[in-house]
């Protein structure tokens, strides 16, 4: 069973931009789409750690400011040649609240 | 010996002619007329001017260099009032000019129907780059537009102005539209396809009056119903001009009387193009003007040539409305009907057939076989074998497959690829083997695909089946994945199309993702609100992080920051906030820049509004290191203090940045401003550098010191720190509007080439509109980006902050 931590108003992150989530391990960049999907990923770019939260957002990806390698919001797969892939968390929005999953977070931590 | 050959009116067709005999190097020294302010031009590509598809410079065939290459004489905006026959010599406004052959090339003047308010303000007729620019210009303030006329010109020009946001209607006398080149059934589907743009068709309307007291307000119909006008177009029809034939005492019926080698009733006169009459027959179309030119030019020549008029095709240049006809289709006696219809798709074919052959072809909607049928009227093929198939083209005779390429590869050599410039096959094949191997090699030599452009793929394919693996489709190059047209293309629709928002643009350019990319979407950004600095809203989410941040990301994810530093002046005060900033802050490191000011670099992401927000206090704004836009003016000290110093160096480094800061253009802008020529600002290797001297101030642009290293090249010399500013300002804005994104200057000078700047800046008309645009935009974006995000810091800050226990 999933449980849904309540994490801020869709609205507090731009469409077609990001925020930061400060954990104890790191942070996670929570993404929003042009057409109000959330997704949850690391923020750190599989090739040398640039900020994702930083990057460009289109579509359902991502281009990571340092070098511009283009990464999947939903797999976390780095698109095109380029080879690597950041961990990827669920999340949802309700009732115009972004929701993400504690569980997975707490893996995280734990790994 | 060499021969003086006078030419009046300079249109296509006499431009052909001169082609010919330049080409051919033939002995004569032309002098040109035209009553246009300008020379030869396609105009048959003036309704894509008038849609924003094109610009004027897109459709000029003759350009200065052109006329001066071949020596002609040109007098433009000169109308000939006179022609002496025995003294062999023509009358205009600048003289009298003798010839030894003259060619009369007046073409053809609107036909203006006599009805009350014909000249009124707002009635315009549509014939040259006058009228297109008279009704982009009538378009701007919207309103309703009544077009007179259904014809193919009358049709062109309503589409135009309605893709310019006008709401228009066109009035057409007959039953249905088109009538000469189309049967009702494919005026219906025109007319549909009309009505779904917007536009409103009414047939069997008859014009009574124009009224309005100054200008144009309504149009009156017979039946006493009245349309409202702010702009009526009559295009109901041309008549050959031949009012200067006539004086002269010419042969002239309905046009000027020729013979089949061009000839009019003087043997020292010739005539070219839709002012001439040849067997009862005029001509409007460009095909035969251009065989009449090659047939003009090798008369001239004393070389033996005939003019035999052929069937002719037409096509509509409506984007979205493809129709195609060719030959006869009336009914009559002895003739037949092969007719296809799809109406779900929009899809009309009529074939009429006389004695097994192909007499007549209307076709709409799918018209990309409408080479192959016009083909087998001309040459009257016996069509009695694939009669059962022959409506669905040549993709199923034979069996043969639908691949367009082997559709080309099995015509034969003498098969019109062009019918503007009626170019076969075999001659397209003979200039690739010659080596022309790509599109703009075969135009210009054998000029296939150069008029009206439709058969430009039906060209790439002759070239891809005769190259075989060695060809490459010539594409430039496209923006990004998101989209097929390039960055001068997008900058042309953005301006011409009026699109002022992203979506506007995605939407209007076929975009092929939902929100583009990375690559695309700041290039977009910029030049909208370069374009429309007041409508257009600066979308950050569309910035590269260092422009959404307003500072430099390093590579561990940490910014720096660099306050602005006026011409590279500081203040104990300022540099005292400096350091305050960077132990508060525990800056790791304090950079001198090479733009004479200093650099804080490692400041964390969430401490940027606070660390803004102090140097604010001190009077401080940001440096804009970061951006695509006015980085620094690098001074000397000038007059103030050094012994060689010519001018106010420093002084007039600080009026420029404080001019031009917060300017957005397409890659970064660095000034300098050195005192003497010893040049130690190094403004010679600057985009933009002002080196002062004893008389005054040298501007040379185009400088760079990055991966390419170049010296700055004269732009001109003024004598005062206003002209300075003034030609700065000028010259910024002409590269904001017109470069490439992401095109430092020199990239940029070496596309346009440093001419076509100088004569920007050198009107000065041209340079204070430049001027006036620069500060209208100016008044939006020369404010401070940190004080703006220091009241509305959030985005800063992290989201939320989660303290998870580890599991146990």
């Amino acid at each position: 069973m999933s449980t849904w931590i309540d994490i801020a108003a869709l609205e507090a992150v731009p469409q077609r931009g990001a925020r930061l989530i400060k954990t104890r391990h790191g942070c996670v960049a929570v993404f929003r789409t042009a057409v109000d999907e959330v997704f949850a990923l690391d923020n750190a770019c599989p090739h040398k750690n640039g900020p994702l939260a930083d990057g460009i957002v289109h579509g359902k990806a991502v281009t990571c400011p340092l070098h511009n390698w283009v990464i999947s919001l939903e797999t976390g797969q780095a698109q095109g040649a380029d080879e690597g892939q950041v961990a990827t968390y669920p999340a949802k929005v309700s009732e115009g609240r972004i929701l993400l999953d504690a569980d997975f977070l707490q893996q995280r931590a734990v790994a | 010996m060499t021969q003086k050959l006078v030419v009046i009116g300079a249109g296509m067709a006499s431009g052909r002619v001169l082609e010919h005999l330049f080409d051919a190097e033939a002995d004569f020294e032309v002098t040109l007329f035209n009553a246009e302010e300008r020379g030869n031009y396609n105009r048959i590509m003036l309704s894509p001017v008038l849609s924003g598809e094109k610009t004027y410079e897109d459709i000029v065939t003759h350009d200065a260099d052109w006329y001066a290459t071949n020596a002609v004489t040109c007098h433009f905006g000169t109308h000939v009032t006179a022609i002496d026959r025995a003294a062999k010599t023509v009358t205009s406004s600048k003289g009298t000019t003798s010839y030894d052959k003259l060619l009369i090339a007046t073409g053809s003047a609107p036909f203006i129907i006599p009805v009350q308010g014909k000249d009124l303000h707002g009635v315009i007729t549509y014939r040259d780059l006058d009228d297109t620019n008279a009704m982009i210009e009538a378009s701007k303030s919207g309103g309703k537009a009544v077009v007179i006329g259904g014809g193919l010109l009358g049709l062109e020009a309503a589409a135009g102005l309605a893709e310019r946001g006008m709401d228009v209607t066109v009035l057409h006398l007959m039953g249905h539209l088109m009538e000469r080149q189309l049967d009702e059934a494919a005026g219906f589907l025109l007319r549909r396809d009309l009505e779904k743009r917007g536009i409103t068709v009414k047939c069997r309307a008859s014009t009574t009056a124009i009224l309005g007291t100054d200008k144009v307000e309504a149009v009156l119909l017979e039946g006493d119903e009245k349309l409202e006008a702010d702009l009526v177009v009559m295009a109901v029809g041309i008549r050959p001009e031949t009012r200067l034939a006539t004086d002269a005492g010419l042969e002239v019926a309905r046009g000027i009387e020729v013979g089949a080698q061009l000839q009019t009733s003087d043997p020292d006169i010739f005539a070219v193009g839709e002012c001439v009459e040849f067997d009862g027959q005029l001509f409007g179309l460009v095909a035969p003007l251009y065989d009449q030119a090659k047939v003009l030019a090798n008369s001239l020549m004393d070389e033996p040539a005939v003019f035999t008029p052929k069937e002719l095709s037409t096509k509509l240049k409506v984007t979205g409305c493809d129709l195609f006809s060719a030959g006869d289709f009336a009914e009559g006696e002895g003739r037949e009907d092969i007719v296809f219809r799809d109406p779900a798709r929009g899809v009309y074919r009529r074939l009429v057939i006389e004695d097994d052959c192909i007499i007549g072809a209307v076709m709409y909607g799918d018209t990309a076989d409408g080479n192959w049928f016009f083909g087998l009227i001309r040459d009257k093929t016996d069509i009695s074998d694939m009669r059962d198939t022959v409506i669905f083209g040549p993709a199923y005779q034979g069996g043969a497959p639908s691949d367009p390429l082997s559709a080309v590869a099995a015509l034969p050599r003498d098969a019109e690829i062009c019918g503007c410039n009626g170019i076969c096959k075999g001659q397209i094949e003979d200039a690739i083997a010659a080596g022309a191997t790509d599109i703009a090699a075969l135009r210009s030599q054998t000029k296939a695909s150069a008029s009206c452009g439709t058969c430009t793929g039906l060209v790439e394919q002759v070239l891809a089946v005769t190259l075989g693996d060695d060809f490459v489709l010539p594409t430039a190059q496209p923006v990004c994945g998101c989209t097929d047209m390039t960055h001068e293309d997008l900058r042309r629709m953005i301006k011409a199309q009026e699109l002022k928002s992203l979506p506007a643009v995605w939407q209007a350019c076929n975009w092929k993702t939902p929100c583009g990319c990375h690559t695309c979407r700041p290039a977009l950004n910029f030049y909208l609100l370069a374009d429309w600095p007041l409508d257009y809203e600066d979308d950050p989410q569309s910035r590269f992080v260092n422009e959404r941040k307003h500072a430099n990301i390093q590579k561990d994810g940490t910014f720096s920051v660099v306050p602005r530093m006026w011409g590279g002046i500081t203040t104990p005060d300022e540099l005292r906030a400096i350091a305050d900033a960077a132990d508060k802050y525990a800056v790791p490191t304090v950079k001198v820049t090479g733009g004479q000011r200093i650099d804080l670099l490692g400041v964390k992401n969430e401490d940027l509004p606070a660390i803004w927000d102090d140097l604010n206090q001190a009077g401080m704004v940001s440096g804009h290191a970061y951006s695509k836009g006015l980085r620094t003016v690098k001074t000397c000290v000038g007059t103030d203090h050094c012994r060689f110093g010519t001018q106010d160096s420093t002084g007039l480094g600080i009026q420029l940045e404080k001019a031009l800061w917060g300017s957005w253009t397409p890659h970064k802008l660095k000034l300098g401003v050195s005192g003497c020529p010893r040049n130690c600002a190094e403004a010679t290797c600057k985009d933009i550098g002002i080196v002062c001297v004893d008389s005054g101030y040298q501007i040379s642009i185009g400088g760079a010191a990055g991966m390419d290293v170049r010296e700055t090249s004269l732009l001109c010399q003024v004598a005062t720190e206003a002209e300075v500013m003034d030609v700065v300002k000028a010259v910024t804005q002409s590269y904001r509007e017109n470069a490439k994104y992401l095109d430092r200057i020199y990239k940029w000078m070496d596309k346009v080439g440093l001419e076509w700047i100088q004569a920007q800046i050198g009107d000065l008309d041209t340079r204070a509109a430049l001027v006036a645009r620069f500060d209208l935009s100016q008044t939006i974006y020369r404010k401070d980006p940190w004080a703006q995000h220091v009241a509305k810091p959030a985005p800063y800050e992290p989201l939320a902050t989660l303290t998870l226990e580890a599991a146990e």
